[in-house]
């Protein structure tokens, strides 16, 4: 490198990342930075998080050690004055001098207040700094309304903080629409209706003359024609580049603002650079913040000796949300290309716009227009970016979902497309970093930094990370989680060999951190299927997903279901009538299950103990609906009345039912015995399926329904009941200490290297030897069988978690009903919010 | 919106009446949070989730998650910061966040300043 001391004016988004960028280099530079405001770089495009409770900290872009590390100078709260370009020397506000060999300016930009009379009344604000946004939230608390002039992007993004801080919100725009640069007229409209359908009031074509004392309230805006009162201003108008300090020393500087710089980001004197917002290139300032890391890596990759690095412009498409509305901008959005086309839906039911701009052939995308539903941004902007062909029938990609929508397969992307546009990473990078062990999210971000920024490429990437994996065949990394650098099946052997019984014990000796809600439940599912302890033990209980904690299914209002045992289907008309008694009395929701049994809705917490306390009482017991484990053994009804049936299938079913009842498992368990083979309990879609023949019973192994259905393998045939439970036996347990959490054993079956041969092998004939161990650990759960609602309802230390509060014994209100078709169902939110309305008011009047 | 300005502890329960590694639903004022005895000491939360709307907080599992102290919702299992309110996959939800204190074994919130 040819320099060795560095200087960086301004420590904000772009000149962090330069900073970055070099120490990521290892170069030796003294580097000394000036830093205009209290604190060091953060997250400016998040801003607006800080008003929904983001702290100052949560918004640092900076390693807590990153300046001590790397040795860098930073001074907070210090402004470079002037540059003095004959010493090579930046004199600072406080009077430092500071000498350079290479001087970077990263100063950014300013808002632009309009020169109207008034501009500078109190509570007249902008928004660009935490500061201002401190300032903001103080005359916030002594106003009722405010108004935001400027209805670009960044005036919406500030009527959304107005609103967040609870002001009735109005925008005041010059021009006839809002969003101009990026949407088109028909684009305007969609979002000023959405916007002001939150309650935001939008004025356009409104010119400000100036702004003076109100009547009502602290202002009053008076423009050509008419005028508003309101008691907080907030300029959005529109930015300027700080490029004073360069202009004082005679650097080149563009017509309307910006330090002039070349492809390397050098300005008019060789010895400094200009990235980010203060630099104009080709003509052009970037108001986002994608351009600027650019500007930030070439110059980095330049001052590194890199002669190749160059900035070559940027993409300004963008996809925002802004107050909660959608809006996606893509390249020519206003088809100012000659010869451009365009084709549109309008949906005004959806509250919906899409436009596509299309050269003249129709067989490329030049630019889009997307209003109220941006899903298909990604797609659409990679079509643009890699100059790919459309479909024959362009505007089937903004279709909605489904039906006749082509898919982008990431497949057919080129390894050059950028798939991270804020961090400039390509799906090349992403491949290749999946190929070195990324193989999750967090691990891909912390590696390319692709999502970390605006998080739009979201979607992308995951699908090129999921095509990837899918690609090499197996997940390149099965840690369970941040905490245990295992999978699920080495932590079994873990929990085994080490005989650990509580968490505490398994982290502290072989993890890290405090544990998560994906590594908890794993491991008391573990200690569950190891040493079959009662779930709700107090070291146990922090460990469970809602669903095993209270024993009972949780429901989208908060209130649980309840599903007794029904074994094989097979109930009698005393217990049916015990069921209904009991759903009378606690008011439930009762309804047949997919799984031949009875499922009972919207018991509240509290209820639950009591309901369970009439149901054993009448000798039933729980289902284990809740549980990753065993939950029906679905029958047909078999020789006992069919007249093709060939043995007893409901008997068979309640005995497998019965002895394998509690049974945790990584994923849930399912099984049906048909008897005979017309197969009508559809044993082939279970886990395990059992079809009589006449000699016995043949056994299906790893059928599935649901999301992904598959058939069932014939795994033996013809077998007597003592082979029958055996081979259940072992193969059961071989799943559990084998899988993978959370999955079903279709899933583990196709990941199983040797297939299904190697799964009879080691069932049948015993080849690893594990068989009678097997066995025994079956029967050892088999034997302390408990059921789990029993134990509870006579276990006080448990019964006290069914508290709806710790200090309070009264119902939560919250949770209301309407009746449909003679039961109850939960109230949807818009029912709700009129219920609710009513005791709201009456007790603020 | 009219806030009541609250500034006094609330005594809730005795620190012994949540399990540690554990939350517990409790009501201030009409108001619903959620009580978490955690390795690092005790948090409140508002109890409402605000991806489905239930008041369910308290009934998710506690952890952290890249060095933040978090619980996961029980219904969607969005993660939401014990320290902060923040939600860890979408940043711009939040729930409240009450100052907790424990006094002669007793556990006592104010609501927090933001
Ligand atoms: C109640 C029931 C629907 C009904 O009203 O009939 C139901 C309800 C739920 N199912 Fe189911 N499934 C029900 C039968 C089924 C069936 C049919 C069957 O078992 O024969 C299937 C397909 C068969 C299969 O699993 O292979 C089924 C496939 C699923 C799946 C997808 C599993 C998969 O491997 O793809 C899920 C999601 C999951 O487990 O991750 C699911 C998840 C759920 C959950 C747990 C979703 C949730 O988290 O809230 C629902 C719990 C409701 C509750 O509170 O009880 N449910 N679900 C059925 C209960 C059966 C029972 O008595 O236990
Ligand atoms: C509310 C808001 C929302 C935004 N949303 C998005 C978005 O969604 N997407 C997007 O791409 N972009 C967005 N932006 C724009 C993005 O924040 C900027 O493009 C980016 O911050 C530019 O980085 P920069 O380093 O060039 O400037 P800045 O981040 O502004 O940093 C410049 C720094 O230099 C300091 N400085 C200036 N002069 C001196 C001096 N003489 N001495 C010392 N220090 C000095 C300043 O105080 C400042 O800290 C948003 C901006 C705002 C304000
Ligand atoms: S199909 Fe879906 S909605 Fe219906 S019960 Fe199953 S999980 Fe719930
Ligand atoms: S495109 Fe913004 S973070 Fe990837």
């Amino acid at each position: 490198m040819k320099s060795t001391r560095v200087v960086v004016i301004g420590n904000g988004m772009v000149g962090q990342r330069f900073l970055e960028e070099l120490v990521a280099r290892e170069l030796s530079a003294d580097i000394t930075v000036f830093c205009e405001e209290p604190r060091a770089a953060y997250d400016r495009v998040q801003l607006s998080s800080y008003f929904s409770g983001a702290s100052a900290d949560d918004l640092s872009l900076v390693a807590p050690d990153f300046f001590s590390a790397h040795g860098i100078r930073l001074m907070l709260n210090e402004s470079a004055l002037r540059i003095d370009r004959e010493r090579q020397l930046v004199i600072g506000s406080n009077g430092s001098e500071v000498p350079y060999d290479t001087l970077v300016l990263a100063t950014g930009s300013f808002p632009f207040v309009p020169p109207i009379e008034g501009n500078d009344r109190e509570a007249c604000h902008v928004y660009r700094t935490l500061d201002d946004l401190d300032a903001i939230a103080a005359s916030a608390k002594t106003s009722r309304s405010g108004v935001v002039i400027g209805g670009g992007l960044l005036g919406l993004e500030a009527a959304k903080a107005l609103k967040d801080l609870g002001l009735e919100t109005h925008v005041v725009e010059f021009a006839p629409q809002l969003m101009a640069v990026q949407l088109d007229v028909q684009g305007g409209v969609v979002l000023r209706d959405k916007i002001e359908a939150l309650g935001v009031s939008v004025h356009t074509g409104k010119a400000t003359q100036r702004i003076e004392a109100g009547d009502a309230q602290r202002h009053r805006l008076v423009f050509a024609d008419g005028e508003l009162e309101t008691d907080l201003v907030l300029f959005s108008a529109g930015i300027r580049p700080r490029d004073q300090l360069a202009r004082e020393a005679g650097l080149l500087v563009g017509e309307r603002g910006g330090v002039i710089i070349n492809d390397q980001c050098a300005t008019s004197d060789p010895a400094i650079y200009a990235i980010g917002e203060v630099a104009l290139w080709s003509g052009r300032i970037y108001g986002l913040v994608a351009p600027g890391y650019d500007m930030a890596r070439q110059l980095a990759a330049h001052l590194a000796g890199d002669e190749a690095a160059a900035f070559c412009g940027a993409d300004m498409s963008t996809k925002l949300k802004l107050l909660g509305v959608e809006v996606g901008s893509i390249g020519d959005a206003h088809g100012r290309t000659a010869g451009a086309r365009t084709c549109q839906i309008d949906d005004s039911v959806a509250g919906t716009y899409k436009k596509l701009v299309l050269n003249a052939e129709g067989n490329r995308l030049l630019g889009a227009v997307l209003v109220g539903d941006t899903s298909d941004y990604g797609a659409l902007l990679q079509y643009h970016l890699n100059d790919m062909a459309l479909p024959s029938s362009p505007l089937s990609l903004i279709l909605p979902a489904g039906d006749g929508k082509p898919a982008l397969g990431v497949d057919a992307l080129p390894d050059s497309a950028q798939i991270c546009s804020c961090n400039n990473v390509s799906k090349g990078a992403l491949c290749s970093a999946v190929s070195q062990g990324c193989s999750t999210m967090a691990a891909l971000k912390s590696e390319t930094r692709a999502t970390a920024t605006c998080g739009g490429c979201t979607a992308l990437v995951k699908q090129v990370l999921d095509a990837e994996l899918k690609r090499q065949g197996v997940a390149v990394n099965n840690h369970l989680c941040e905490h245990f650098a295992y999978s699920r099946q080495e932590l079994y052997h873990v929990v085994r060999i080490h005989n650990i019984r509580q968490f505490d014990v398994l982290i502290r000796d072989h993890g890290c951190g405090h544990g998560c809600d994906i590594c908890k439940p794993a491991a008391a599912s573990i200690f569950a299927s190891c040493w079959n302890d009662f779930v709700l033990d107090k070291p146990h209980v922090g460990l469970q997903d809602t669903n095993d904690n209270f024993l009972a299914n949780l429901q989208k209002d908060g209130s649980y279901s309840v599903v007794p045992r029904i074994p094989g289907g097979e109930i009698t008309p005393e217990k049916l009538i015990v069921i209904g008694e009991v759903a009378k009395k606690y008011d439930l929701y009762t309804k047949i299950t997919g799984g031949q049994r009875i499922d009972l809705f919207g018991a509240r917490v509290e209820q639950l103990p009591l309901i369970w306390r009439d149901l054993v009482d009448e000798g039933f017991e729980s289902g284990h609906a809740y549980g990753k484990s065993l939950r029906t053994v679905k029958s047909c009804v078999g020789s006992t009345w069919c007249r093709y049936g060939v043995q007893d299938s409901v008997a068979m079913a309640i005995l497998l039912e019965e002895r394998y009842r509690g049974l945790r498992s990584p994923h849930k368990l399912k099984m049906a015995v048909s008897g005979c083979t017309r197969e009508c309990a559809e044993a082939q879609s279970k886990d395990v399926g059992v079809i009589a023949t006449e000699k016995g019973w043949n056994l299906y192994l790893c059928g599935n329904g649901g999301m992904r259905p598959r058939h069932a393998e014939l795994f033996a045939s013809d077998l007597d009941d003592a082979t029958l439970l055996r081979y259940i036996d072992r193969f059961l347990m071989f799943y559990i200490q084998t899988a993978d959490r959370l999955q079903r054993t279709s899933v583990w079956r196709d990941n199983l290297e040797g297939g299904l041969s190697y799964l009879q092998d080691v069932v049948i004939h015993d080849s690893l030897g594990l068989g009678a161990e097997l066995e025994a650990q079956m029967q050892a759960v088999i034997d302390t069988y408990a059921c789990e609602w029993k134990r509870t309802i006579e276990d006080p230390a448990a019964l006290k978690r069914f508290r709806p509060f710790v200090n309070d014994y009264g119902p939560d209100e919250s949770m209301v009903y309407v009746r449909e078709r003679g039961q109850k169902r939960p109230m949807r939110s818009d029912e709700k919010a009129q219920a609710l309305k009513i005791p709201v008011m009456e007790t603020l009047s | 919106m009219t806030h009541a300005i609250f500034d006094a502890w609330h005594d809730i329960c005795g620190s012994d009446d949540i399990v540690a590694g554990t939350g517990m639903a409790a009501r201030v004022l009409g108001r619903q949070l959620a009580i978490f005895s955690t390795n690092e000491g005790y948090f409140a939360l508002g109890n409402g989730d605000p991806f489905s709307g239930a008041n369910v907080l308290a009934r998710g599992i506690i952890g952290d998650i890249s060095g933040k102290l978090v619980v996961a919702s029980p219904v969607y299992k969005q993660h939401f910061c014990l320290r902060t309110g923040i939600c860890l996959e979408d940043m711009s939800v939040s729930v409240p966040v009450w100052r907790v204190s424990v006094r002669d074994g007793r556990i006592c919130v104010s609501e927090g300043e933001r």
